[in-house]
C-alpha cells in the first residue's frame, strides 16, 4: 500500500537490466526509495523501487519475481509514492501479503493514516526500561530466560526442531493472558512453506485470537523480494497498534532466515561488496533497524516485544545469520537437536539461551523474591553435572567420587522435570521456582552458594514442608 | 551552494561544490540533513549523510556550512544524553519520543545561567589552557574555564556571576586588540587537543572489579579493548566501569548497539550513587547514544564527539573515562560507507585505513601534562568492546586493535554459557600496567604481586590438571592436585566472579579484593599440611569454613577488614580441630 501524490511521470529509456534490477536514464524529480510501477511488455504491472538515483541513470529495484527476459522494453511509472502502510484499527483479524495487499477476500483497509514501513528510530532518552515479566508457562524460559515486555527475544532452531509448536505454545498461554489488557499479536510468515503458516493460523483460531491478530503472509511460493518488505509491513502494524492504540504487541516473525537470504540475493543483484560468507556487510545494521523498534515509550501505554524465529543453517549458532541476531537481540532461546533426540520437549538448550532483560522482570513483587538465586545456582548446578558427564563418558560413572554422582543426577533430573514439559501444560512461575527447589534437595547443603541461608530456610523442601 | 547530482544510500554526491572543504558540514534538501564532505573531485563532492536521506531528489540544493564538524565544549556537558553529533537527545524528547531527520537541537543550553568565578585578575597575562573561572556544573564536577588553543592576551576586565554560555565573561588584549570571551568553545572532532607532555600511565585506575584491579590492571591515561563473541558481557563490564571508575568523569558512548541497554544505563544512572562521594551518578557522567537503528554515519562520528569531550575534561586536570560499545560497529560504519565509495577493500570489505582509523581513536587516550596554569595533570583512559563475528578473534577489528591497546580483557563464550560473570579469560587476557601501578598497589598491600602471581600460578596449574581429569577422571588424582582443583574453584567462584546485579559485591575496594583472595591463598596453606596429617580433600571441602569463604562477596567494603580478622581465626580454629580429629 502506498500513499500518493498527483502527478505521474513516465519513462521508456531503459539502458540496461540486471537480474531484477533496471537502469534506466536519469527520471527527473523521482525521490530516493520511491516506489514505481514497473509495466512489463507482457502487459503485466510490477511494483519497484528506486535505489540509486543521479543525473545520469536511476536504478530501480522491481518486485515480485521477474527475470531480466520480462525487463526488456519495460517502462516506469513514477507517482512520487515511497512504501507506506494503511492503518486503523481494522486491520485487526485481517490477512495481507508481503506487500500489504489484503489477501483474505476482506476490503482494502480505509486508512486512518500511512506509516512509513521503516519507521522512526525510538529516542533512546524516550525508552522506558522493559520491565513487566511475560508468564509464557514455560519452565525453561519463565525460570531462566525470562521474557519481558518491550523485549526482543529470538528462537534460534534448527531445520526439523519444534519451533513453531513452542511459539505456538508461548502465544496460547502468554501473550493471550491479560483479558482486561488490550493486546496483540501481528504474525509475518516470511519465506515459510504454507503449512507452517496455516498451522500458525489455526493455532491462532483456536486460542480465540484470531480477531486481534494482524498477518502478513509471505510463502516460500510468493516473491522472494517481498521478503524484505513483509517485516518491516509487521513492525509498522506493530507500532501502529502499540503506540497509537496503547496496545501490547507481541510480533512473531517466521523465518528469520528467509528473509536473511533474500537480503544476500538482493545485494548480490546489486554487485555490492559482499561480507562474510556472501552476506552483507550491512546486514547487521539492517536487522537492527527492524529489532530495535521492539520497546516501550514513557508515557506511551503499548508496548512492542519481537520474537524472530530462525533456523540456523547446518545448526551452526556462528554462521552470520544467528551470529548477528544475537549480536541484536535482548538473549536468544537456543533449541537443542541433542536434547530434542533424548525426546524432550521444549528442547531448550539453558547455556547458550539468554534473556538479558530477564533480571528487571523478575524477583520481589514480579515473580518471586528466589527467582534470581534460584536461576543463578539451577545454571551452576547444571554445568557441574553436564562437566561431569562429560568426563564420564570418558572413565565411566562408577569412577566418579559420591559427590560428583549427585551432581550427574541431578543434571538428568534437571533435563526430565525442569526443562522438559507438556505441550499444553502452562506452569506457574511458583511451580517452575519449586521444581528448582526439589531439585536442590538432593544436593548437599553447603554447595548452594549461590543462595542466601534466609530463603534456604524458607524454600528448601526439608525446612518449608516443616511449617 | 551545489545540487544533488547522486544519491545512494548515505552517500550524496553533489555538484557545483567548487569552494567546499574536505570533512566540511553541509545541509542537504529543503530538511537541511546533516552531511560531511569526504571527499573532492573537481567540483563534485562526496558527502556521507549522517542522516537517512529516503525522498532526496537529484537537484536539490546542497548548502555548505564552512565549518568542520566540531564539538560545543563548556558547561551544560555533564548529565547530558547525546546522538552522535552532539544533538541533545533530551531536548529532542521535548518534542517527540521518536528522532525526525533535520531536527536542529544545540549541545549546550542557551538559556541556562552559570555562577561564573574568575581566577584571575585584570591586568594579568594569559595565554591557551590558563584557567582563567570556574563554574560549579554539578556537585561532583568544577567545569574549568580555559584560555582557548591559539589565544593569549591580557585581561582587560573579568566578571563574576550569572552568564548564559553565549555571553561574554572575559575581555582580552593582546596587540591592541581586544577579544571576547564566552564560556564556549568549539572544536573539531577528529583532531586531537594539545597538552604539554605526556606521561607514562602510573595510578591504577579504580574501577571496583576484581579481575581487573587486581589480576589485569587498568592504569589511569590506559588503553584497553574488551573483544567477546555476543552476550559474553561487554555491555555489562563497560556499564560497571562507568558506574563505579574513580574518575571524575565517565563518558558512556554507546555506538550501534542496543536502545534498551541505553534506557538501562540512563535509568540506573539516576538512581545508583557515587561509593566515593555518595552524590548521583549522573553528576559525573556523559551519554553518547547512537543506537543501532540511528544513522549509520553518524555511529562514526559519535566515537570521535566522545573522545573530544574526553579531553576537554582532561585538559582541566581531570581523570576521565570513556568506554566505547562497540568499536565493531564503528568499524563498519566505515565499512559501509567505504563499500559505497566503491573504494578497494582491505580484509573482509573493511577499509585499508581501519587501523589507522582505530589507533587514531585509542591513541588520544594518556595521561598529560596539560596546557596553560595552573601546572596540572589530567587523564583520558579508554576502553572499548569488539565485537567479532562468531567470536572468532582473527577478524581485522579484533587483530587491528590488539595491535594498539595495552590491556586485553577476553571474553570467553564458554564461560559466558557457564554464567560465570565477568567472563573474562584469565589464561588469555593481559595488561601491560603490571609494574606501572606496583607502586600503587604497595600502598595498599606490599603483597598484592606475589599473592596475584600465586593465584594466576594455581589457576595455570588447574588448566593443566583439567585436561587429566578428563582422561582419568578426577577420582584418580593425587590429593594434592585435588586440594589445588578445590582452592582454584574457589578462586574461580568466590574471587573472580562477580555479579554485577549483587548489592554489594556490585564494587570492590582493592582492599577488599586484597583480603578476598589472601583469604583464599592462606585456606591452602593451611590445609596443605592437614593432607600430610591424613585428613582428605573431601573431608576439608566439607568444613564449615568453605561456605564462609564463599560469602566474603556479601560483606560490606566498610566493616570488611574487621570481619576478615575473625574469619581468619574461624578459619584457623576449624581447620586445626578437623586434623585434630584425625590425627
Ligand atoms: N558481570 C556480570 N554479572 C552478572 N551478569 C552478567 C555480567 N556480565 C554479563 N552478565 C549477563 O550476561 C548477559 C549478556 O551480557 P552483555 O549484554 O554485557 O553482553 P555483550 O557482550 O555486550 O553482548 P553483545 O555483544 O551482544 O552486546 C547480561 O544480560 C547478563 O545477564
Ligand atoms: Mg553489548
Amino acid at each position: 500500500m502506498t500513499s500518493s501524490s498527483l502527478y505521474v511521470k513516465e519513462t521508456k529509456a531503459i539502458k540496461r537490466t540486471k537480474g531484477s534490477l533496471l537502469v534506466a536514464e536519469s527520471i527527473p524529480d523521482i525521490k530516493f526509495g520511491e516506489i514505481v510501477d514497473v509495466w512489463l511488455s507482457s502487459g503485466e504491472v510490477k511494483r519497484g523501487q528506486a535505489i540509486d538515483i543521479s543525473k545520469e541513470v536511476t536504478v530501480v529495484q522491481v518486485f515480485g519475481g521477474v527475470s531480466e527476459v520480462d525487463l526488456i522494453g519495460s517502462k516506469i511509472r513514477c507517482k512520487g509514492e515511497t512504501l507506506k502502510l494503511a492503518v486503523s484499527e481494522d486491520i485487526l483479524g485481517r490477512i495481507f501479503n508481503g506487500i500489504g495487499e489484503p489477501i483474505d477476500g476482506g476490503p482494502s483497509v480505509v486508512p486512518e493514516d500511512y506509516l512509513d514501513v521503516n519507521g522512526l528510530p525510538i529516542n533512546p532518552a524516550g525508552r522506558e526500561p522493559p520491565a513487566e515479566f511475560i508468564e509464557t508457562g514455560i519452565s525453561a524460559i519463565d525460570g531462566l530466560n525470562a521474557l519481558v515486555r518491550g523485549q526482543k527475544l529470538p528462537i534460534f532452531s534448527g531445520s526439523g526442531l519444534p519451533h513453531n509448536r513452542i511459539v505456538a505454545q508461548i502465544i496460547r498461554q502468554a501473550a493471550v493472558k491479560r483479558k482486561e489488557e488490550q493486546f496483540a499479536i501481528v504474525f509475518a510468515a516470511i519465506g515459510v512453506s504454507y503449512d507452517d503458516a496455516a498451522f500458525f493460523m489455526k493455532n491462532l483460531e483456536q486460542t480465540g485470537a484470531r480477531e486481534r491478530t494482524v498477518a502478513f503472509i509471505n510463502t516460500a511460493s510468493d516473491p522472494v523480494i517481498e521478503r524484505i518488505s513483509t517485516p518491516r509491513l509487521a513492525l509498522t502494524a506493530g507500532e501502529y497498534l502499540a503506540w497509537k492504540q496503547g496496545m501490547h504487541v507481541l510480533v512473531i516473525l517466521a523465518d528469520m532466515t528467509n528473509y536473511c537470504e533474500a537480503l544476500r540475493e538482493l545485494s548480490a543483484m546489486r554487485e555490492e561488496i559482499p561480507s562474510r560468507r556472501g552476506y552483507p556487510g550491512y546486514m547487521y545494521t539492517d536487522l537492527a533497524t527492524m529489532y530495535e523498534r521492539a520497546g516501550r515509550i514513557f508515557g506511551k501505554g503499548g508496548s512492542v516485544t519481537i520474537m524472530p524465529i530462525l533456523t540456523m543453517p547446518d545448526d551452526d549458532i556462528t554462521h552470520p545469520i544467528p551470529d548477528l541476531t544475537g549480536y541484536i537481540t535482548e538473549g536468544q532461546i537456543v533449541l537443542s537437536r541433542e536434547l530434542e533426540r533424548k525426546g524432550i520437549y521444549p528442547p531448550i538448550d539453558v547455556f547458550l539461551s539468554l534473556s538479558r532483560m530477564m533480571k528487571e522482570g523478575i524477583g520481589a513483587g514480579k515473580t518471586r523474591e528466589d527467582h534470581n538465586n534460584v536461576f543463578m545456582q539451577l545454571y551452576a548446578a547444571y554445568a557441574e553435572g553436564c562437566n561431569l558427564r562429560e568426563i564420564s563418558t570418558i572413565i565411566g560413572a562408577e569412577a566418579l567420587g559420591e559427590r560428583d554422582k549427585i551432581y550427574l543426577t541431578v543434571a538428568d533430573r534437571f533435563e526430565r522435570e525442569f526443562i522438559s514439559q507438556g505441550e499444553f501444560e502452562k506452569r506457574k512461575v511458583e511451580e517452575t521456582l519449586d521444581t528448582g527447589w526439589e531439585l536442590f534437595s538432593a544436593l548437599p547443603e553447603e554447595d548452594l552458594k549461590l543462595i542466601g541461608e534466609e530463603l534456604i530456610k524458607k524454600y528448601l523442601p526439608k525446612y518449608s514442608e516443616k511449617t | 551552494m551545489g545540487k544533488i547530482w547522486r544519491v545512494s544510500g548515505p552517500l550524496v554526491i553533489g555538484e557545483d561544490m567548487k569552494g567546499s572543504q574536505v570533512y566540511e558540514i553541509v545541509e542537504i534538501g529543503s530538511e537541511g540533513l546533516v552531511g560531511e564532505i569526504i571527499g573532492l573531485e573537481e567540483d563534485r563532492a562526496i558527502i556521507q549523510a549522517h542522516e537517512d536521506t529516503l525522498e532526496l531528489k537529484v537537484g536539490e540544493t546542497i548548502r555548505g556550512t564552512g565549518t568542520i564538524l566540531t564539538a560545543e565544549l563548556g558547561p551544560g556537558i555533564v548529565g547530558s544524553i547525546y546522538d552522535g553529533l552532539q544533538k541533545s537527545l533530551t531536548v529532542l524528547m521535548e518534542k517527540d519520543s521518536f528522532i525526525k531527520r533535520g531536527a536542529k537541537v544545540f549541545a549546550l543550553p542557551r538559556d541556562k545561567k552559570w555562577q561564573f568565578s574568575p581566577k584571575v585578575k585584570v591586568g594579568d597575562a594569559v595565554s591557551e589552557g590558563d584557567i582563567i573561572g570556574t563554574v560549579p556544573e554539578t556537585n561532583l564536577l568544577e567545569h574549568r574555564i580555559m584560555v582557548p588553543v591559539g589565544i593569549k592576551g591580557v585581561i582587560k576586565e573579568i566578571r563574576e556571576g550569572e552568564y548564559t554560555v553565549e555571553e561574554p565573561v572575559t575581555w582580552l588584549e593582546d596587540n591592541g586588540e581586544v577579544k571576547e570571551l564566552t564560556m564556549m568553545r568549539r572544536w573539531p572532532v577528529r583532531k586531537p587537543r594539545p597538552y604539554k607532555q605526556r606521561f607514562a600511565p602510573s595510578r591504577l585506575l579504580i574501577t571496583g572489579m576484581r579481575i581487573i584491579d587486581y589480576m589485569f590492571p587498568l592504569a589511569l591515561g590506559g588503553k584497553a579493548a574488551m573483544p567477546g563473541g555476543f552476550g559474553t558481557g561487554k555491555t555489562v563490564a563497560l556499564q560497571q566501569l562507568a558506574r563505579w571508575a574513580q574518575t571524575q568523569l565517565n563518558i558512556y558512548v554507546g555506538c550501534g548497539e542496543r536502545g534498551n541497554e541505553m534506557a538501562d544505563v540512563l535509568y540506573s544512572f539516576r538512581k545508583l550513587k557515587d561509593p566515593a562521594t555518595g552524590r548521583l551518578l549522573q553528576e559525573k557522567e556523559v551519554f553518547i547514544a547512537n543506537t543501532s537503528n540511528m544513522p549509520v554515519v553518524a555511529r562514526e562520528a559519535s566515537i570521535f564527539v566522545g573522545i573530544t569531550l574526553a579531553e576537554y575534561f582532561r585538559d582541566m586536570g581531570y581523570d576521565v573515562l570513556l568506554v566505547a560499545d562497540s568499536t565493531s560497529r564503528w568499524a563498519e560504519a566505515m565499512r559501509e560507507i567505504g563499500g559505497r565509495l566503491e573504494e578497494i577493500p582491505g580484509e573482509e570489505g573493511f577499509p585499508a585505513y581501519l587501523g589507522s582509523r582505530l589507533s587514531s581513536f585509542y591513541e588520544r587516550s594518556g595521561l598529560v601534562e596539560c596546557l596553560g596554569s595552573p601546572e596540572r595533570r589530567g587523564s583520558v583512559t579508554v576502553a572499548g568492546a569488539v565485537s567479532p563475528p562468531g567470536a572468532d578473534f582473527s577478524e581485522p577489528v579484533t587483530q587491528n586493535t590488539l595491535r594498539i591497546i595495552d590491556a586485553l580483557y577476553s571474553l570467553d563464550v564458554s564461560l559466558a554459557n557457564k554464567r560465570h560473570f565477568p567472563a573474562i579469560n584469565w589464561l588469555t587476557s593481559y595488561s601491560l600496567y603490571v609494574d606501572d601501578v606496583k607502586g600503587w598497589w604497595s600502598e595498599i598491600s606490599p603483597e598484592w604481586d606475589v599473592t596475584r602471581a600465586t593465584a594466576l600460578k594455581l589457576l595455570q596449574q588447574e588448566a593443566e590438571l583439567e585436561e587429566i581429569v578428563r582422561l582419568v577422571g578426577p577420582e584418580a588424582l593425587p590429593e594434592g592436585d585435588k586440594l589445588v582443583l578445590l582452592v582454584t574453584r574457589m578462586i574461580r567462584e568466590d574471587f573472580l566472579m562477580q555479579s554485577a546485579y549483587h548489592e554489594i559485591d556490585t564494587y570492590c575496594m582493592p582492599a577488599k579484593a586484597q583480603l578476598m583472595l589472601k583469604t583464599i591463598i592462606k585456606f591452602y596453606e593451611l590445609a596443605q599440611p592437614m593432607l600430610d596429617s591424613g585428613v582428605s580433600v573431601a573431608e576439608i571441602r566439607s568444613s564449615p569454613i568453605v561456605p564462609r569463604i564463599s560469602r566474603m562477596k556479601d560483606i560490606p567494603n566498610d566493616t570488611f577488614e574487621q570481619r576478615i580478622k575473625e574469619l581468619w581465626s574461624e578459619m584457623e580454629a576449624s581447620l586445626v580441630a578437623q586434623r585434630g580429629g584425625v590425627s
